[in-house]
């Protein structure tokens, strides 16, 4: 077994300078004003009273309307009317934005649904049976052109997998039986061969069966940080029904009784109805944003997790490089650039392996040759790689009749080849040897090149092989740091290589020769300090660690195990997406504390328009406190009463889109927050409750 | 040099004093509730006790020992009140024989004394014998505080504990606070008080002849003991009816700034307490500057009320000492207030509306301003979990607090806490405006009325104990329904504060990072600050628009009316 090191690299310690608003916002889902028309029918079911007990704020409001319907019937008037008309709207517009978020996922659902109907599938013996009778260890048969009847591993064979039901991605896919590639899903389709697949999902719980579940919201269960907001909310509707229950008799007292509409109409404009209404459409938006991104969370709860997550644990390869290593430069030995850039070519033009080809693409750029190979250099032999060789390249005809032969390797290899056949000058021996110990302690990867022609050896020089960190990922390190996330690079290659990509990415520590039991040490560790860990992972062997990290995303391309470890799954199997979906859990608790800060704000002005209107009567000096000049105590509380239920339509498209998040630092976007919803809480009813009071007045028995 | 300049003057004086106090009392107290070893005398008071010093309670072994430890200090204070017929300095200033204490004062004495209210409603001069006031009350009013203290270091600790669950002794945080923290400082006051002219007498008497040479009987007793704990307990309960108004309590200027300084002594170097507990001063520091701008807000309120109170010469000295004027009354009032103390010298009921208003808002804060003695750090750490909670939300994190983080349970704690005081100040003004017998009651109608009796409820479920006056509170009604206020408004926080310790004690402590909302910090100081005033406002906003608000409008209309 390996030993692992953990080096934290050096120059990482301040985070790079970045250009003001070089941060990304959250992409956003669009909202359509014609999405509240269609979810109208489903938001009129939600009437029932057994679905609005689920949210206690709302539940009051809907009672509130009950009372006041009644005292409207058994004393009418205008005023009383257009208040239960407007308490009555305001559970609808509620109601309207938990339908219009859940109707975003039911198209989907609906697609992800057809995939499952009348698929039949067949057993190793030949019987067929209809899939929703499989279970659990079952082993069926599936050929080109038939529906994978159930989730599994494949057992037997490979084949080509179309997908794009489930991911979306029309491009189609290996399964193999062993390995990390066999996991095949119910609803997809192969598009050649034969494999036996064995069944590892019960019947309705397959991953298709909890993706409907999850993108309808059916089985929404509130998270733990909606279940504290809610209790606070509670709290908050509790102490306003006392203060309303409590003003009566001190109204009595003072002379003047208040009917019971205006001190519903009180109750509900003072407690938190703006984020009561929206708290379960913000939730499924959030989920729905995950969605939209191709992340499937099994639970809200890791999505919230996913906002906490203070270190992320990133595999180097593919998420901080791109896959395979590529030829960066030339280090001509002895010979012109352009020399050793013929030579690399020559040597890499039959060479089909992706490091073969980046030498090519390098040569092509810089030096202007051409990237495919001419009609004569087709005609080359030639000479793969072999394990006994350790080097590749090409015989080609020389200009006399004689044989060139080109070869690029592995240093000790390729420089014995050429000695064999000619005379190096020991200079230059020593040279290349001195350049290839540079490129090694750069984390690079040397290869040399070279020709013989007869009995004339010409050394080239080196290729400088390495990996490639994508670009825009230091900047993206640069971003998480500065919102206090860590950034773990996990490698398999050894700590001198990963150190020095590790500099190159930004990352904060580096886990080289990292085997699967590092990590998940790793992973206690961090969270022994009390943080959240998160990571990406495929294979099987990554499971436990997936399934101890507090946020595992199991890429859709790995296996069964992993996917099943794991809270998340990214159906692209982007492992760069966990960087995404950070975003969009703390999003999701921004845009929460942001309405409950801007509904509670409300507040102060709600009771400068309502408290001088029950009073003024009383004491009349108390009109002192109408500052924003409502016509009469009837508009003014309608007023009220108006902009807190238009307040709920006007949020919803924030609520579905999310707060714009920006990685800055908690004290920047604390201070940015408070400030927009915060003090815009207090200010905006100031604004639009005179507004609303200047149509209002006009009606008739009102002003 | 002018009234307003003195006042200044003197306001600075207290400042110095109070920052010069503030490290070496609150690192004092830091020290006493975090260290090993056991005094002498405490170790045989918990040989006597039969307690285990050493052992680590859990939240709910810790609030029993609370519970049960109050109960028994009820018990105690409302047999020796019934008894002290039978015991001896039971006597009036005139030498007749007080007997025991009605049991209705008995018990809603009891209750006040131990929940650090000090709520009284009995004439002290010709009830209260010098036994009880020294064994029940006086006792009282060092356990009480003890527990108030020992409550706050116990939630200090759970923000400090890592995976523990448990939150220190009860016992030994009671025995402690009373044994090296109050008992020395209350010696040491009343012995200047004493130097400054406070009686201290066993007599029960004596006689004075007056200017025109008619002899009176003047009650005297031991006031300055009971003084110096009265102040730095925050419990205010006079020996003497006139309370600090009184020449035997509060002599003269010095002795009046120095009862204002041991008010808010203790609770202010609290927060000195709980920054070097956690073990970062700056969150201590941000505390103390949310109690200093509320204090600071309210004093100028109060001030800036009477000093332009309509009046023919020299604003509103009505129900004023002559010796103190309007700044030194207005600190006091402000400080007792503030502190939860209820102490006065002067008649709040005798404020301008909006002066008046002013005291009756300092309580409705919530009592962190800066609050009891332990009270006002447990509850100001209440509104911090509040602020902090919607506040982290909106940086995008599970909201935590010191490295902890507030969850569903913990919220709900808080929510308790915060639910409470409103419930009981609501309820209780609502169902009292509304009973026949109130009118009565009253010896004003109309908006001052109702502040009457709203201040009444807000005094008792703060317990702080000050009374606006102007309302008898003798019915079977006022004595219990105050009771249960004072009652309820100390012990459901508590235990709610306690079960939050324990849960908050449980949790590991998560470090911070760039992430994480930063606490300690001015932002952070101003948001606390805005939860405080924007729940109060919220909260009580209807009714005091019916009361202070009401009264101050109509009465400034008026002034405004006159030729």
């Amino acid at each position: 077994m390996t030993s692992s090191v953990l080096t934290p690299p050096s120059g990482t310690g301040t985070p790079p300078e970045r250009a003001h608003g070089a941060g990304r916002a959250v992409a956003a889902g669009a909202f359509r004003p014609r999405a509240l028309l269609e979810a109208l029918p489903l938001a009129l079911r939600k009437f029932d009273p057994r679905v609005q007990l689920r949210n206690p704020v709302m539940f009051v409001v809907w009672v509130g309307s009950v009372v006041v319907t009644v005292a409207a019937i058994v004393d009418p008037s205008v005023f009383a009317w257009l208040v239960a008309v407007w308490l009555w709207l305001t559970v609808l517009f509620a109601n309207l934005a938990e339908s219009v978020a859940e109707g975003r996922g039911k198209a989907q659902a609906d697609a992800l649904r057809r995939t499952r109907t009348g698929t039949v599938a067949r057993r190793e013996d030949g019987t067929e049976v209809p899939a929703t009778e499989l279970r659990p260890g079952d082993r069926v048969v599936v050929e080109a052109g038939m529906t994978i009847p159930g989730d599994g591993d494949v057992v037997e064979g490979i084949a080509t997998v179309d997908e794009s039901a489930i991911t979306g991605e029309s491009a189609p896919v290996v399964r193999e039986s062993g390995g990390d590639r066999s996991a095949v899903t119910g609803g997809t389709t192969v598009l050649s061969d034969r494999i036996v697949v064995a069944v590892t999902a019960k019947p309705g719980e397959s991953f298709v069966d909890r993706m409907i579940a999850l993108v309808e919201g059916a089985q929404r269960q509130k998270t733990p940080n909606e279940i504290a907001l809610s209790i606070l909310l509670s709290a908050l509707t509790i102490v306003f029904l006392l203060a309303v229950v409590s003003l009566q008799p001190m109204a009595v007292y003072s002379g003047s009784p208040q009917s019971l509409v205006v001190l519903v109409a009180l109750l509900v404009c003072l407690i938190p109805t703006t984020i009561g209404a929206l708290l379960s459409a913000i939730g499924i938006a959030g989920m729905d944003r995950l969605v939209q991104r191709n992340v499937l969370a099994t639970s809200g709860r890791a999505v919230e997790a996913a906002g906490d997550v203070s270190t992320l644990l990133l595999d180097k390869t593919g998420t901080i490089t791109y896959g395979n290593r590529r030829a960066t430069a030339l280090h001509p030995v002895g010979v012109p650039d352009d020399e050793l850039a013929r030579l690399a070519r020559l040597a890499s033009l039959a060479d089909g392996t992706p490091e073969g080809r980046s030498v090519v693409e390098l040569c092509a750029e810089r030096f202007g040759l051409p990237a495919e190979a001419s009609a004569d250099e087709a005609r080359a032999e030639f000479v793969p790689f072999s394990a006994t060789t350790r080097m590749s390249g090409v015989d080609v005809a020389g200009p006399d009749g004689t044989t060139v032969a080109v070869r690029k390797g592995a240093v000790a290899s390729v420089l014995a080849w050429l000695d064999e056949h000619g005379a190096i000058d020991p200079a230059d021996h020593e040279r290349v040897r001195r350049i290839a110990e540079e490129i090694s302690s750069r984390g690079g990867t040397p290869l040399v090149c070279g020709q013989v022609a007869g009995s004339r050896a010409l050394l080239g020089g080196a290729i400088e092989l390495s990996d490639v960190v994508k670009p825009g990922i230091a900047e993206r390190f640069a971003d998480l740091r500065a919102m206090g996330i860590r950034t773990v690079m996990v490698t398999g290659d050894n700590p001198v290589t990963a150190r020095a990509i590790g500099d190159q990415a930004g990352v904060d520590e580096v886990l080289a020769e990292a085997t699967p039991e590092d990590k998940l040490a790793l992973i206690r560790r961090e969270q022994k300090g009390g943080r959240l860990v998160a990571m990406t992972g495929d294979g099987t062997n990554d499971a436990p660690a997936l399934a101890q990290a507090d946020v595992g995303v199991a890429m859709n391309t790995g296996t069964t195990a992993a996917k099943e470890a794991g809270s998340m799954v990214d159906l692209d199997s982007d492992p760069t997406k966990l960087i995404g979906i950070v975003e969009v859990g703390k999003q999701l608790l921004v845009t929460r504390g942001a309405l409950t800060t801007f509904s509670v704000a409300n507040d102060l002005a709600k009771y400068f328009a309502i408290l001088p209107a029950m009073f003024a009567a009383l004491y009349p000096q108390l009109g002192l406190l109408n500052v924003m000049g409502l016509a009469t105590p009837e508009s003014a509380i309608l007023s009220a009463v108006v902009f807190n239920a238009l307040i709920i339509i006007a949020l919803i498209p924030l609520a579905l889109r999310g707060v714009r998040f920006r990685p800055v630092s908690s004290e920047q976007m604390l201070r940015r927050n408070l400030l927009i919803y915060g003090v815009g809480g207090v200010l905006v009813p100031f604004l639009a409750i005179p507004l609303i009071d200047l149509v209002v007045r006009l009606i008739p028995g009102i002003g | 040099m002018s009234d307003t300049a003195a006042g200044l003057l003197q306001l600075l004086v207290l400042l110095v004093l109070l920052a010069a106090a503030w490290r070496p009392l609150g690192d004092w107290m830091a020290r006493v509730y975090t260290a090993e070893g056991h005094w002498r005398v405490e170790r045989a008071i918990y040989r006597i006790g039969r307690v285990d010093p050493d052992s680590d309670q859990r939240a709910s072994t810790y609030a029993l020992a609370i519970l049960a430890f109050s109960f028994v200090g009820v018990l105690l204070v409302y047999v020796i009140q019934r008894v002290q017929g039978f015991l001896p300095l039971d006597a009036t200033a005139g030498g007749d024989a007080k007997g025991a204490v009605d049991p209705s004062v008995a018990f809603n004495t009891a209750i006040s004394f131990v929940t650090n209210t000090n709520w009284q409603s009995y004439v002290p001069e010709s009830t209260m014998s010098h036994v009880s006031n020294a064994v029940a009350l006086a006792v009282q009013n060092f356990l009480s505080a003890a527990v108030g203290m020992a409550v706050a270091v116990a939630l200090v600790r759970g923000f400090v504990r890592s995976r523990s669950g448990r939150i220190g002794n009860a016992w030994v945080d009671i025995v402690r606070g009373t044994v090296r923290v109050l008992l020395p400082m209350a010696t040491v006051l009343a012995v200047v008080l004493v130097a400054c002219g406070v009686v201290m007498s066993l007599r029960t008497g004596i006689t004075l002849t007056a200017a025109d040479g008619s002899t009176h009987a003047a009650a005297i007793g031991p006031v300055a003991s009971q003084e110096a704990i009265k102040e730095l307990g925050t419990n205010g309960g006079g020996i003497l009816n006139a309370n600090s108004a009184h020449p035997f309590e509060n002599p003269n200027g010095g002795t009046n700034l120095l009862e204002i300084l041991a008010m808010l002594l203790i609770p202010v170097a609290l927060t000195r307490t709980f920054g070097r507990m956690v073990g970062d001063l700056r969150q201590g520091v941000s505390l103390l500057a949310v109690m200093t701008i509320l204090w600071g807000g309210m004093l100028a309120v109060i001030w800036a009320a009477e000093a332009h109170a309509p009046a023919v010469t020299g604003g509103g000295m009505e129900g004023k000492e002559t010796r103190f004027g309007i700044p030194s009354s207005a600190l006091f009032a402000d400080s007792t207030t503030g502190t939860s103390t209820g102490a006065v010298n002067s008649l709040h009921d005798s404020y301008t509306a909006f002066g008046g208003g002013g005291t009756l808002l300092n309580m409705l804060f919530g009592e962190l301003s800066p609050g009891g003695v332990g009270t006002g750090l447990y509850s100001i750490l209440v509104i911090a979990i509040i602020a902090v909670f919607l506040a982290g939300l909106m940086v995008g994190r599970t909201p935590e607090l010191l490295g902890k983080s507030l969850g569903r349970r913990e919220v709900t704690c808080a929510a308790i806490v915060v639910l409470v005081m409103p419930a009981l100040v609501l309820l209780g003004t609502g169902a009292a405006v509304v009973l026949p017998g109130t009118s009565d009651a009253l010896t004003n109608s109309g908006p001052h009325g109702l502040s009457e009796v709203f201040y009444a409820f807000a005094s008792a479920a703060n317990n702080n104990g000050s009374a606006f006056g102007g309302l008898t509170v003798t019915s079977p009604f006022f004595q219990i329904a105050l009771a249960a206020a004072m009652l309820l408004g100390r012990f459901l926080p508590i235990l709610a504060v306690l079960a939050l310790a324990g849960l908050l004690s449980a949790q590991p402590r998560r470090e911070a990072s760039a992430g994480t909302l930063r606490t300690g910090t001015p932002l952070f100081a101003g948001l606390v600050t805005a939860t405080v005033v924007l729940v109060s406002a919220i909260t009580f906003l209807p009714a005091l628009a019916l009361s202070p608000i009401a009264e101050g409008l109509v009465a400034t209309a008026q002034i405004g009316a006159l030729p």
